[in-house]
C-alpha cells in the first residue's frame, strides 16, 4: 500500500487509485468517529487534493487535509495526530480515543476516586478548593467535550448531590443542566425578535423629517426601544458547604456562556475569580480545567461580603447595565462580616435591575434562613428562590424574560 | 494557478510573515474554490491574512465588517431613493412604465460590499470580518451568497458573478458559527506567533529595531501571554510596545528594567492585568528573557 508517499509502483492504475480511495474512506470513517463533520463534498475534494499530487508529499496532505476538514479549534488542534496514525501508523495518542469508551474507562475510578484518581476526574470535585497540578489540560481533550464534561463532572455530585446517587443519574442531570441553559437562550431571544418586528412607524418624525423631499416619505422613522439583550451575571459559591452543587451550576454557567450572548460569570470562596473567559472555552472538560486552575489558595470559610465588594468595585460598573440581572448562587453561610454582606448587597440592589439569590438547601426540609449572612441579604434580594432540581432552574426562566 | 511554493513567495514579499500552513491554506482556496475561515484570539493578525491575501493576488480587497443588526441593504445593494425620487420629479407626464423601467435599472442601484465583491471583473478579495457579530438570518443568507455567488434583486432579475472572488472569513468565537457555515469553508486556526516569528514581524514593521532587541521583545511578549491576564496582547500591541521602547532608545532590555515596567502600558489594557503584572513580575519575566 503506498500512501504515505512512496510512488506507487503498481502497474495497473486503476487498482492504485482504488485501494487509495478505500484507504481514504477508511479515514474519513476514522474523523467521523473522532466528531469531525465531514460530508460528500469534503470526501469528494479530498479524492480530488489526493489526485491533484498531494499523495507525494505527506507533510503537505496533511496540512491540506487539516483545513479541508477542520471545523473549529478543537479539531483544528487534534487533527494531525488523528492523521500520522491513521497514515503514518504512529502511536494513537490518548486523546484521539473514540467516543464511548470515556464511559466504561470512567466506571473503575468511580468507587476510588478521591485517592486513585487525583488528576483527572477527582480533580474537578476537589478543585475548587485545593492546589491543582494545572498539568492535565492536554489528557482532557479526551474524547469530546460534551460527554466528557459530563463524565468528569459526575464524580463531583456523587460525592453528595442528595438524591442523586446513580452516576448515569446525575450525568443525564449535568446535560440537562447545560440543555436547559440552551433552551432559556432561545426562547429569550425569540421574544426579543416578536418584539422587534412589532415596532410601528413614527408618522410625526417621518412627515418632518421628510420636508426636504417635498413630502414624499422617503425615510420613514420608526418608532422602536433600544432593546438591550438581558445580560445575566452570575456568582457562584464555590466553597465547600456548596461543593455538592457547584458540579451542577458550574455546567450550567458554562451552557450559559455559551449560549447568551450577554452573560458573566464569577466565583467566589474566600475572594473572587471573574471566569467567564475560561468558561468560554468551548469544551466543557477544558473549561472546567481552566477554572480549577484560577481557583485555587480557597481556603476555608466562605467570604460573600469581601467577594462581593470586589466584585462592586471593580467589574460592577463594567458588567452591569440596565437590563441585568445578578443571579448569586450560595448557600449564604458567611463566615466574613455580615454587616459588610448587607451594605454590599444593597448597594448591588441598587446597581442592577434585579437581584436573585438561589439557595439549593432553601428546599431541604426543616431549613430556615437564620444564618447572619443570609439574614442580612434577604432583604436587598428580589427573588429568593430554590436550585437543588432542574425543575427550580427551569422555573425561573419567565421571570428572566419578564426583565 | 500559483503553487504553494510561489504563494509562500509572494507572501513573503508583501511583508506578511506567515506560518508555513497558511501557504497550504490560499492554494486549497483556489484549488477547490472554497472560501477560507481563520478563527483565532483578538489581535493575532486574522485581518492581515487578508490584506496579505489581495497582495498575493494583486487584486482589490473589499471588505465587510459584521455588526449585530447588519442587514442586506448595508451588506449587499441598495436603491438610491433620493436619485429615483428625482428622477421621478423629472420625468413627470412620461410613460409611467418606461420610468418604472428607468428608475429600477443599475444606474440606480448602490452597491455595497458583497454586490461589489461579485461584479468586478478581476476577482478580488473578499474579507467578511467577524462573521459571529452578525445574526444568524445573515449567516443563512451569506451560505446562500457564497454557495451560488449570485444574486437575485426582485426589481432588476439575477445578477451572477463576473468572477468568483477569494473570500476570506474571520471569527472571534464570540458566538459559534453555524456547522453548515464551518463545512462550507477551508478552516485555519491562527495562533500567537512563536517567538522567533513574531520578532521577525517587528523587525519587519518597525524601523530601527535590531535583531536581538525584537527577539528579547517577542519573548517577553510570548512569557506575559503566559501569565493569566484578561486581555492578552496581541501582535498588534507587541508593535506599540516595541515602537515605544525604539522611540525611547531603547537596545537592551536588561538595561533599562524601569522603562520596561512603566511602557507595559503598551500591552496591559485592563486595570486589572496592570495591577497582576508588578514590578516583581515584570523582573521575574525579564530575568526569563535571555
Amino acid at each position: 500500500m503506498s500512501c504515505c508517499g512512496t510512488a506507487p509502483d503498481f502497474n495497473d492504475v486503476d487498482e492504485a487509485s482504488r485501494l487509495v480511495s478505500a484507504k481514504l474512506a477508511a479515514f474519513l470513517k476514522t474523523l467521523r468517529d473522532n466528531g469531525y463533520a465531514v460530508g460528500l463534498g469534503e470526501g469528494q475534494d479530498a479524492a480530488a487534493l489526493m489526485a491533484a499530487g498531494y499523495v507525494a508529499r505527506p507533510g503537505l496532505l496533511r496540512s491540506a487535509f487539516k483545513h479541508l476538514f477542520s471545523a473549529r479549534k478543537s479539531d483544528w488542534e487534534r487533527f494531525d495526530g488523528i492523521f500520522d496514525a491513521f497514515w503514518l501508523g504512529k502511536r494513537v495518542r490518548s486523546r484521539s480515543v473514540t467516543m464511548g469508551s470515556t464511559k466504561s474507562a470512567n466506571n473503575p475510578s468511580l468507587k476510588n476516586l478521591p485517592n486513585n484518581q487525583p488528576k483527572s476526574n477527582a480533580e474537578e470535585e476537589t478543585g475548587m478548593d485545593q492546589v491543582p497540578s494545572g498539568e492535565d489540560a492536554p489528557r482532557d481533550r479526551a474524547g469530546e467535550g460534551r460527554l466528557e464534561g459530563a463524565s468528569r463532572a459526575d464524580n463531583l455530585a456523587e460525592i453528595d448531590f442528595r438524591k442523586l446517587a446513580d452516576p448515569e443519574q446525575i450525568e443525564e442531570a449535568h446535560a440537562a443542566a447545560a440543555r436547559l441553559a440552551k433552551v432559556m437562550r432561545t426562547r429569550l431571544t425569540r421574544r426579543d425578535l416578536a418584539r422587534r418586528r412589532g415596532y410601528r412607524l413614527d408618522l410625526r418624525r417621518t412627515i418632518h423629517g421628510n420636508i426636504s423631499h417635498g413630502g414624499v416619505p422617503i425615510t420613514l422613522v420608526r418608532r422602536r426601544r433600544k432593546a438591550k439583550p438581558l445580560r445575566l451575571v452570575m456568582l457562584l459559591d464555590a466553597s465547600g458547604s456548596m461543593s455538592m452543587y457547584t458540579g451542577v451550576f458550574l455546567r450550567f454557567i458554562h451552557g450559559v456562556l455559551d449560549e447568551f450572548r450577554e452573560a458573566e460569570a464569577f466565583l467566589f470562596h474566600t475572594r473572587l475569580a471573574h471566569v467567564s473567559d475560561a468558561m468560554k472555552e468551548r469544551d466543557a472538560a477544558r473549561a472546567l480545567d481552566r477554572l480549577s486552575i484560577m481557583a485555587q489558595g480557597a481556603g476555608g470559610g466562605t467570604k460573600i461580603g469581601e467577594s462581593l465588594q470586589t466584585f462592586n468595585r471593580w467589574h460592577a460598573a463594567r458588567v452591569i447595565h440596565s437590563r441585568t440581572c445578578v443571579m448569586i448562587v450560595s448557600d449564604g453561610y458567611e463566615t466574613g462580616d455580615a454587616a459588610l454582606l448587607g451594605r454590599e448587597m444593597a448597594a448591588l440592589g441598587r446597581r442592577c435591575r434585579r437581584v436573585v439569590w438561589l439557595n439549593p438547601m432553601m428546599a431541604w426540609e426543616g431549613y430556615t434562613p437564620v444564618a447572619a449572612g443570609i439574614q442580612a441579604a434577604l432583604p436587598h434580594v428580589d427573588l429568593y428562590a430554590p436550585a437543588n432540581t432542574l425543575k427550580s432552574l427551569t422555573a425561573l426562566e419567565p421571570y428572566l424574560a419578564d426583565l | 494557478m500559483m503553487n504553494r511554493d510561489e504563494i509562500a513567495e509572494r507572501l513573503a514579499a508583501s511583508g506578511y510573515i506567515a506560518d508555513g500552513e497558511l501557504a497550504t491554506a490560499i492554494s486549497l482556496m483556489q484549488l477547490l474554490r472554497r472560501p477560507l475561515l481563520l478563527e483565532g484570539e483578538a489581535g493575532v493578525g486574522k485581518t492581515g491574512v487578508a490584506k496579505a491575501l489581495a497582495s498575493v493576488h494583486a487584486t482589490e480587497l473589499i471588505r465587510l465588517q459584521c455588526y449585530e443588526g447588519l442587514d442586506q441593504s448595508a451588506a449587499l445593494y441598495e436603491w438610491n431613493y433620493q436619485r429615483q425620487l428625482l428622477s421621478i420629479q423629472a420625468h413627470r407626464g412620461d410613460d409611467a412604465d418606461a420610468v418604472e423601467d428607468q428608475i429600477f435599472s443599475e444606474k440606480y442601484l448602490l452597491e455595497r460590499p458583497l454586490l461589489a465583491a461579485i461584479r468586478r471583473d478581476q476577482p478580488p478579495v473578499l474579507l467578511i470580518d467577524e462573521i459571529d457579530r452578525a445574526d444568524d438570518e445573515f449567516e443563512a443568507f451569506l451560505l446562500e451568497l457564497l454557495s451560488d455567488f449570485q444574486v437575485s434583486i426582485p426589481e432588476l432579475g439575477t445578477i451572477a458573478a463576473t468572477a468568483i472572488p477569494h473570500v476570506v472569513l474571520t471569527s472571534n468565537g464570540t458566538r459559534e458559527l453555524s456547522d453548515a457555515l464551518r463545512r462550507r469553508c477551508l478552516y485555519h486556526y491562527v495562533d500567537y506567533p512563536d517567538a522567533d516569528r513574531e520578532a521577525r514581524i517587528i523587525m519587519a514593521r518597525i524601523d530601527g529595531a535590531s535583531t536581538s532587541l525584537s527577539l528579547q521583545i517577542a519573548r517577553m511578549v510570548e512569557s506575559i501571554r503566559k501569565e493569566e491576564l484578561r486581555k492578552v496582547p496581541g501582535v498588534a500591541e507587541t508593535l506599540d510596545w516595541a515602537a515605544a521602547l525604539v522611540g525611547l532608545d531603547i537596545r537592551d532590555l536588561h538595561q533599562a528594567p524601569e522603562t520596561v515596567h512603566d511602557t507595559l502600558m503598551c500591552l496591559l489594557k485592563t486595570h486589572e492585568d496592570k495591577t497582576r503584572v508588578t514590578r516583581e513580575v515584570t523582573e521575574r519575566l525579564l530575568g526569563k528573557v535571555a
